[in-house]
């Protein structure tokens, strides 16, 4: 992946995020905090709006008392991570095998109609961005997104219009507004 | 029905907290283990049983757990993979969701008979809310005794914690998943040294699967001798298969190895049969690396024995006519289905979860990839079909870790059992866009 840079101050972060990052950090043996980076990027990430600026890479480097290069080569790495700026509620809708036969494709096909937005792509009021994913581990229950932290299975596409609705209406957790 | 060893009580309101778990018979494998058993005796069990590793490769985890290395003064690590994600497999986020105890039990149990004292799963970063419940688990069996300092007064520690990933299929791979979780990229190191000698931390190391520890409990507590008694000669016990694909009731299911496919398939107590009402097409029994069976291999074998939910009955026939059980991720397609693009599918997974480290496999993977996608959307010729078995041999047994395998098997069973299929994707171009090829044509049992 390439790492392209968009400027983003580093977040300030709350007493609960500084004392989780503290408890990860405590499960490691002495000099091998730098195992705990994948745990305090998560965590950082949902402090900054749900993406990691370079900027906020920065910081985590400095948590972790490790070179900035170490986070970003761990950033452009692994998939769960947003490098660039993200919408309120992030779609990742799982295409792989499983889900495609019972109609993934569908259903993608249908919220990018919906939200008018391709996948990749983020709606106009900054709401929703539109991602897919591969495999999420929900096969026997497809087809199937995550938002958040939270699974939505078996979808059709009045799910889909129920869940955006609830999005809207601010009852479901999305990322933080910066 | 078969007996149910591990998820008997999953359905019990509650059983996610240690004190229900505990009433229903929990935490007596500690007791027994710690209390009664040296650690060998434990290991001993263990390869009694004959355990395969559940997560896909069988390797026997007895036999895995016997090499690990003992040097003096340096510490051991018991690593559960709970990275899950080979497509069509989600059982054991079920177990952990449902039955979080057991898995601790299991760690317990096995972190003894390894004389490890610090244990660490590692989960798939988008399992984050099973990892919550996990650590809420892991904090009551704190607070109960059965973590932290002398364990149940036998003089045994053990730390546990639970780490996440961050969004990649090779790190389930044990070297990979070592790699990850010493914070770095997960890309597999080379073997020799396997990580039982120089693993986390270049310390000695065992990787085993959520569903193979949670498996340890049942076979302290009811005895190896009794564990062999459930299932056939070379599979025995139970195993957990996540049923997906065109079923009328797919899921996470405890079966004793050595049922029918047939009845898994068909019976009220399993799948139910094919959603409406359709005609089976094609299975992929063991997750997606494994190759696909057409209708005809599917309850039979090609000797016409009937085949049967265990590792050697699914892989009769070798590579030409049979399969593999893998991580029991059963994904089943209706006769509607159209194998291309379910092929160009799984290669762009795997093309997307290639590391890059090993050239076969980062160039192989995407090749494959393209040429799939283009013989899917009309745009292939002839010879792709053969350049297709073409890279498959020149990524297959050329990469450091088995991902290069498993992208190639797929692709290579695809083509053997259903040539015409991607032929006729070629010959007719302006169809294969606009039309799905199962739809045209159905091959039937």
């Amino acid at each position: 992946m390439r790492l392209e840079i968009t400027e983003q101050k580093r977040p300030e972060l709350s007493e609960a995020a500084k004392a989780e990052i503290a408890r990860v950090i405590g499960h490691y043996p002495e000099g091998r905090q730098k195992s705990a980076i994948l745990r305090v990027m998560h965590i950082v990430e949902e402090e900054a709006g749900g993406w990691l600026s370079p900027d906020t890479m920065d910081m985590i480097a400095e948590i972790l008392n490790i070179t900035p290069i170490e986070v970003y080569e761990v950033a452009t790495f692994y998939t769960m991570f947003n490098l660039q700026p993200v919408g309120k509620y992030v779609f990742e809708v799982c295409r792989t095998g499983p889900c495609m036969l019972v109609g993934s494709d569908n259903i993608i096909t249908y919220i990018e109609n919906k939200l008018d937005i391709k996948v990749g792509g983020t709606s106009a009021d900054g709401m929703f961005t539109l991602k897919t994913s591969e495999c999420l581990g929900a096969c026997g229950y497809g087809p199937m997104l995550q938002c958040g932290e939270e699974f939505h299975e078996f979808l059709t596409p009045e799910k889909v219009d129920e869940l955006i609705e609830a999005c809207r209406r601010g009852e479901i957790k999305g990322n933080k507004v910066i | 029905m078969g007996r149910k060893l591990l998820l008997e009580h999953a359905n019990v309101p509650g059983i996610e907290t240690f004190d229900v778990y505990r009433k229903h018979g929990g935490y007596t494998s500690v007791e027994k283990a710690l209390k009664t058993m040296s650690p060998e005796d434990v290991v001993e069990e263990v390869k009694t049983a004959t355990l395969k590793g559940r997560g896909g490769a069988g390797f026997p985890a007895g036999m895995k757990w016997s090499f690990i290395a003992k040097p003096e003064g340096v510490p051991r690590y018991l690593l559960c993979n709970a990275d899950e994600s080979e497509p069509g497999t989600f059982k054991d986020r079920y177990l952990m969701q449902y039955l979080p105890h057991l898995l601790i039990e299991g760690m317990i149990v096995s972190s003894y008979a390894l004389g490890a004292n610090q244990a660490y799963i590692y989960i798939r970063g988008e399992y984050m809310f099973v990892l919550r419940i996990m650590e809420k688990a892991i904090a009551e069996a704190y607070e109960k005794g059965f973590l932290g300092k002398n364990i149940l007064g036998s003089g045994f520690d053990l730390d546990l914690s639970i780490a996440p990933g961050g969004g990649a299929y090779i790190c389930g791979e044990e070297t990979a998943l070592i790699e990850s979780l010493e914070g770095k990229r997960g890309n597999p190191r080379m073997k020799p040294p396997f990580p039982a000698v120089q693993g986390l931390w270049q310390c000695p190391t065992v990787v085993n699967n959520v569903e193979t520890l949670a498996t340890v409990v049942p076979i302290i507590n009811m005895s190896a001798a009794e564990y062999i008694k459930i299932g056939t000669e070379q599979s025995k016990g139970t195993k957990l298969i996540s049923a997906s694909g065109n079923l009328v009731r797919g899921g996470v299911y405890e079966i004793e190895l050595g049922l029918s496919v047939e009845e898994f398939i068909y019976g009220d107590d399993y799948c139910r049969g094919i959603k409406d009402g359709k005609k089976i097409k094609a299975l992929v029994p063991g997750g997606s690396s494994v190759p696909i069976l057409p209708a005809h291999l599917i309850t039979k074998t090609a000797n016409g024995d009937q085949r049967l939910m265990s590792y050697e009955s699914l892989s009769d026939g070798g590579f030409a006519t049979g399969s593999m059980l893998g991580s029991g991720g059963f994904i089943v397609f209706d006769e509607d289905q159209c194998i291309v693009r379910n092929t160009w599918n799984f290669a762009r997974f795997y093309a997307h979860e290639s590391c890059g480290q090993c050239s076969p496999c980062r160039e192989g993977t995407g090749w494959m990839e393209k040429v799939l996608n283009r013989i899917e959307h009309g745009q292939g010729n002839m010879r792709d079909i053969d350049l297709l078995a073409d890279i498959n041999k020149k990524i297959e047994g050329n990469t450091i870790c088995p991902l290069g395998d498993a992208a190639a098997w797929p692709v290579a069973a695809a083509i053997r059992h259903f040539r015409e299929e991607f032929e006729w994707h070629v010959t007719n171009p302006q169809e294969a866009v606009t039309r799905n090829y199962g739809l045209l044509k159905s091959v039937t049992a």
